[in-house]
């Protein structure tokens, strides 16, 4: 049978002053009817380049196909003409893409934007251009087609304006899709309908799925077939069987054994001693309104939230984006004010104080940001940004210093780290020396948002590591905010769903995960991606022999 | 419709503000309509001056002038000219439509002109005819206004006699109909060149860099990812969200163009709005130049309302309601 | 080092830096070139270009055109420098204070610079001179009254966005007083837009200079190229040397100052550049 796509000795070179000439180097691979095909790698590993590769969308002249072929249907594309790429481009290979807001125009309906697709590839009449748009977004799913035609972008949700994406890809049934990490801004609930869809309509339609992704949650959940790439290399491909059960590259297998799975944590007992309690916290931003504007929206990001943090534990808060979760934990750093209720540090409320009464509680609840690259100023010295806290509280300069070398150790970076600026270092590496800033001034309390969740999966597992060290080694009492279940499952011993601001669920993590009370919880849980295999293979892991 | 009102209302303040700002100012400076109106006289007794302040409410403390002026700018009466022995409205009025003309003719063509270079460079990009675009911006961006209007005089009217030197039609003529119209653009076109000049090269840049930084944006790589093809890339998807920072900045700068319309207008004598400021100004005539400042206010406000509707009309991100 | 590296790629910032040079030059040493009193009577009054002892001519009172730009060379330069500082420093007082503080401020200051841009600008700086009385003091005063909005405006605009940045709400948790947060933390990332904006404010200040003397606004004292030109404005049929010389001065300073400018632009944003 003959491939549907044939990629050999592909190679996509990058410009003179890169940090390696090829972005992908002496790439085989091969797609066929029907199947779909997840290429993994983490960030810079070129598989997103591959993808443009096929599509003929390289940012020429910069980068470019330098050798090799990838034949379509026995026609070679990295040899074809321009127009003959834009003639296949949406009718015989389609493509979404990562962020469906910057992936639309923002000033063209959805209607308009699907209606290119025919427009530019066949002759239709507008009466049957429109018919056939609006039974594309019946397939996809999305609500009242009729008014989604007439609709901005904006106007949409994430996850609607994914599945518009999905339409325009599908509009003229195409026998090629590739999805660049399709799912990856999405909420994980939106995820796992929008991968379901993405599977329905490819079986629907016989389609070949080229799937670039970095989640081999994803990987389990919707691959047939898997190759893995690091730094422009395949280092692996196989069925997902093969891939996923029995890696034979180590670079494969490191990267699975880093996934995170489903599977608690074994759990350890409770300190009775309660060193912070949250009571009935009320928070509400206003949108909108203004001086002649009349009402706004009201947002309630904090309802009635109560929450107790045992010395020594690890409090997990997760929920989805907009839940509210990240504004408890910036009420309880008080990076925001919250407007009614209680935060109980030993038995000072902290909620009511201003700011020079708040100064002597402040070194004793620090903050891990999630963006390693926006939480380091990018003027200063690392050295100075880990002991400025130290001497704002009135440490010596010679103090401070013996105190910043020390926590440089601590999370494991070199010495000379001091001297030098953020840009000279690695996502993971800041986020390293986020975390020295925050034990600097010795907090009782560590309040960590979104951690990990910038960071590529090899890196997040040594950053959980290094936390759940520094919980023990301090003696820390740690808040965790995240929207990543599989994350929580690793270092939280309890966990808080929220959800539109409100926590609908407390309790140990074993427990919660083993029995959800709530709805909400529940489908959390079934939505988090690869959770079948990857709980699978720790349980068989589990039981040895 | 709610949308206009609502812009309107919220101009109100500062217009308000605008005219107490200029009216506190202009109480700084030193002398009087009475000062500058007995020194021409030559001998005026300080009985004779004292009466003239009473009869102008000049005499009143300024709350008080203050006051009355505002109550009577609500109801369009912006007071009496005693330079010009006429009411200033009247004044404004009959000079407003030179000064309105000019603005238009010059908001069209360096609008216009400019997104077309800036549009044409931009699809060229590196190629000889951006960086002859690129070169002409650059200097006419760094021309000064009198001069370039000093220049075309001596070149297009002195030595090729293409076009008259000065005012905004040819009386003598007594031109009616189409004929009169024809009489105005042909004077209208080299004060419309000189205040355009500076702008159109202003607009050209922006529009240049507006299309290259769209050019760049995702959902271009959806429309090529589609099958589209360039020209429907380039002047449709791109096109259109690149002209909302240049419609923004045209709004932005219709203050500053009423400001450079003075220069225009006293080096061709244009009879508008500008040349009589700067008449008022050294005729210590404030009542006329409070009228002037809260006129050209009042032409900003409206401009930029249109030029909001314009942009609305382009953005569907914003709301009018 | 990298910084003259980048800006030396940028060959039309290199030539706009000579010139500046060379006007800088020109407006020290106009005094030894040129010891007269520019405005004096140096010859037979109308004189072309090269005639009489002319370098550009003559006016219609005998003053000499080239003695003229180089003593206005000082004039432009030192008043397109103080009203910029001027401006760029309350700009940055006030749009840090909007910018970080939000509210009222905020609110404050954003009307007050919607109120700048209704009124005409150039009309205001001329009311301005016309009633402090024309000086150096006055027009410096003036053109800074008039341009520092803009300043203030970017300035807040990137204390907004750099407030919420993560870097800046860890100063917060560490308990930073707000002034060390601004002064030591966020001013430093901001500077480089601020740089830009005020060596282009640089140009328009001696546009705006040139026009009010051309108006008749200028210090009467202090010879002006604006002054020249307008003087020089009845001579248009008759002396074509005594505009066309001083406005070629402005208009190679101003070109000089922006290429120089785009210059300091590539080079503190190299990667706007890339994309060309």
């Amino acid at each position: 049978m003959s491939r549907l796509l044939d990629i050999s000795d592909l190679h996509v070179a990058l410009p003179a002053e890169s940090q390696r000439p090829y972005a992908v180097e002496g790439m085989n691979l091969h797609l066929d009817p029907n199947e779909i095909l997840c290429v993994v790698g983490e960030s810079g590993s070129g598989k997103s380049l591959t993808a443009r590769a096929v599509m003929g969308l390289l940012p020429k002249p910069h980068v470019q196909i330098s050798k090799g072929s990838v034949v379509f249907e026995g026609e070679d594309l990295a040899q074809a003409s321009d127009e003959r790429l834009r003639e296949i481009r949406g009718s015989e290979i389609s493509m979404i893409f990562q962020e469906p807001m910057t992936a639309l125009n923002p000033v063209m309906t959805i209607g308009t934007q699907i209606d290119e697709v025919f427009r530019f590839h066949q002759r239709m009449s507008g009466k049957e251009r429109r018919s056939r748009a609006l039974k594309l977004l019946q397939d996809v799913q999305l609500p009242d087609p009729e008014q989604t035609l007439k609709a901005y972008p904006h106007e949409l949700s994430g996850g609607q304006r994914q599945r518009a994406m999905i339409a325009m890809a599908l509009a003229l049934d195409p026998k090629i899709l590739i999805a660049d990490e399709p799912t990856t801004a999405l909420d994980v609930t939106t995820q796992a309908q929008v991968l379901k869809l993405i599977k329905e309509m490819q079986a629907a339609h016989g389609t070949g799925v080229l799937f670039i992704t970095h989640d081999f949650g994803v990987v389990a959940d919707i691959a047939d077939r898997v190759c893995v790439m690091q730094n422009g290399l395949v280092v692996e491909t196989g069925t997902t069987e093969q891939v996923l059960g029995s890696p034979s590259h180590p670079y494969t297998q490191a990267l699975i054994a880093a996934v995170p799975d489903l599977v608690p944590r074994p759990a350890r007992p409770r300190s009775t001693e309660i060193v912070m309690r949250v009571k009935n916290l009320e928070k509400t931003y206003r949108s909108g309104g203004g001086l002649f504007g009349g009402k706004g929206r009201v947002v309630h990001a904090a309802n009635d939230v109560s929450v107790d943090l045992a010395r020594g534990e690890t409090l997990g808060i997760v929920g989805e984006s907009g839940s509210g979760k990240s504004t408890v934990a910036r009420c309880i750093v008080r990076l925001n004010d919250a407007e009614a209720g209680q935060i109980l540090l030993g038995d000072v409320d902290l909620r009511p104080l201003g700011r020079a009464a708040m100064r002597p509680h402040r070194s004793k609840i620090q903050m891990v940001f999630q963006d390693p690259f926006a939480s380091l100023n990018p003027r200063t010295r690392i050295g100075k940004i880990i002991a400025q806290g130290p001497m704002m509280y009135g440490a010596s300069a010679k103090e401070a210093k013996d105190r910043t070398l020390e926590l440089l150790e601590i999370v494991g970076l070199d010495a000379r780290a001091y001297e030098r600026f953020p840009h000279e270092f690695s996502g993971g590496q800041r986020q390293r020396i986020g975390i020295a800033r925050a034990l600097a001034l010795e907090p009782e309390i560590l309040v960590a948002d979104e951690p990990v969740s910038a960071l590529d999966v090899s890196i997040q597992a040594q950053i959980l590591t290094l936390l759940d060290e520094i919980r023990d080694r301090m003696n820390l009492s740690m808040i965790f905010i995240t929207h990543d279940l599989r994350v929580a499952a690793q270092v939280c011993d309890r966990i808080a769903v929220m959800q539109r601001g409100k926590v609908i669920e407390v309790g140990p993590t074993s427990t919660m995960f083993a029995n959800p009370t709530e709805t909400y919880t529940r489908e959390l849980l079934a939505a988090v991606p690869g959770k079948d295999w990857f709980s699978e293979k720790k349980i068989a892991a589990a039981k040895p022999g | 419709m709610r949308y206009v009102v609502k812009r309107l209302l919220q101009a109100i303040p500062i217009v308000l503000a605008i005219i107490i700002l200029n009216f506190l100012l202009l109480q700084l400076a030193e002398g009087d309509a009475v000062d500058v109106l007995a020194g021409e006289a030559g001998s005026a007794t300080p009985e004779y001056m004292a009466e003239l302040r009473a009869k102008f409410g000049l005499d009143q403390p300024l709350p008080v002038q203050l006051a009355v002026y505002l109550k009577n700018v609500v109801f369009l009466d912006l007071g009496y000219s005693f330079r010009h022995e006429m009411p200033v409205s009247e004044l404004i009025f009959d000079r407003l439509l030179a000064t309105v003309l000019l603005m238009v003719a010059t908001i069209t063509l360096a609008v216009g002109f400019g997104v077309f270079l800036g549009l044409v460079a931009a699809m060229g990009l590196n190629t000889w005819r951006d960086t002859a675009i690129s070169i002409f911006a650059l200097i006419t961006y760094a021309t000064p206004l009198f001069w370039v209007g000093l220049m075309l005089i001596v070149v297009f009217s002195l030595n090729l006699g293409w076009f008259p030197t000065s005012g905004m039609e040819n009386f003598a003529m007594f031109y009616e109909g189409w004929d009169r119209v024809k009489d105005i653009a042909h004077h209208l076109v080299l004060p419309t060149i000189t205040l355009a000049l500076f702008y159109l090269a202003l607009y050209t840049r922006l529009m240049r860099a507006s299309m290259l930084e769209q050019a760049g944006q995702d959902y271009v790589t959806t429309a090529r990812a589609k099958g589209v093809t360039e020209n429907r890339i380039m002047f449709v998807h791109v096109l259109r969200n690149a002209l909302l920072p240049v419609v923004t900045m045209a709004g932005v700068q219709v203050g500053a163009l009423i400001g450079g319309s003075v220069i225009v207008e006293s080096v061709f004598a244009w009879p508008g709005l500008g040349m009589l400021a700067f008449e008022a100004l050294f005729s210590r005539d404030l009542n006329l130049l409070l009228g002037i400042f809260f006129l050209s206010a009042l032409l900003v406000v409206a401009v930029n309302l249109v030029v909001d509707i314009v942009y609305s009309s382009l953005d569907p991100r914003i709301e009018v309601d | 080092m990298t910084f003259w590296k980048l800006f030396a790629r940028n060959r039309g910032a290199v030539i706009g830096l000579l010139i500046l040079f060379l006007m800088t030059f020109l407006a020290i040493t106009a005094g030894l070139f040129f010891p007269a009193d520019p405005f004096s009577l140096a010859g037979v009054p109308m004189s072309p270009p090269g005639e009489n002892g002319f370098l550009l001519g003559s006016d219609s009172l005998g003053r000499d055109v080239a003695a003229g730009i180089a003593h206005g060379a000082k004039t432009s330069l030192l008043i397109g420098l103080l009203a910029t500082l001027v401006a760029v420093f309350v700009g940055i007082v006030m749009g840090a204070l909007a910018g970080y503080y939000g509210g009222i401020i905020d609110n404050l200051l954003m009307r007050f610079t919607e109120m700048f841009q209704t009124i005409p600008s150039f009309i205001f700086a001329i009311l301005l001179v016309a009633i402090m009385k024309p000086s150096i003091e006055s027009i410096v005063i003036a053109i800074a009254v008039v341009s520092w909005p803009a300043v203030a405006r970017l300035v807040r605009g990137e204390f907004l966005s750099l407030r919420n940045r993560e870097f800046v709400q860890a100063c917060h948790t560490l308990g930073m007083s707000d002034i060390r947060i601004m002064l030591g933390e966020i001013l430093p990332n901001c500077l480089s837009p601020v740089i830009v904006i005020g060596s282009l404010m640089v140009a328009t200040a001696i546009l705006i200079e040139s026009g009010l003397a051309f108006l008749g606004l200028g210090d009467p004292n202090i010879m002006s190229w604006g002054f020249q030109i307008g003087a020089g404005r009845t001579l248009l049929r008759s002396a074509w040397w005594v505009c066309t010389f001083p406005g070629i001065a402005i208009l190679v300073t101003v070109l000089a100052i922006n290429l120089v400018g785009e210059g300091i632009n590539d080079a503190l944003n190299p990667r706007l550049r890339e994309r060309t």
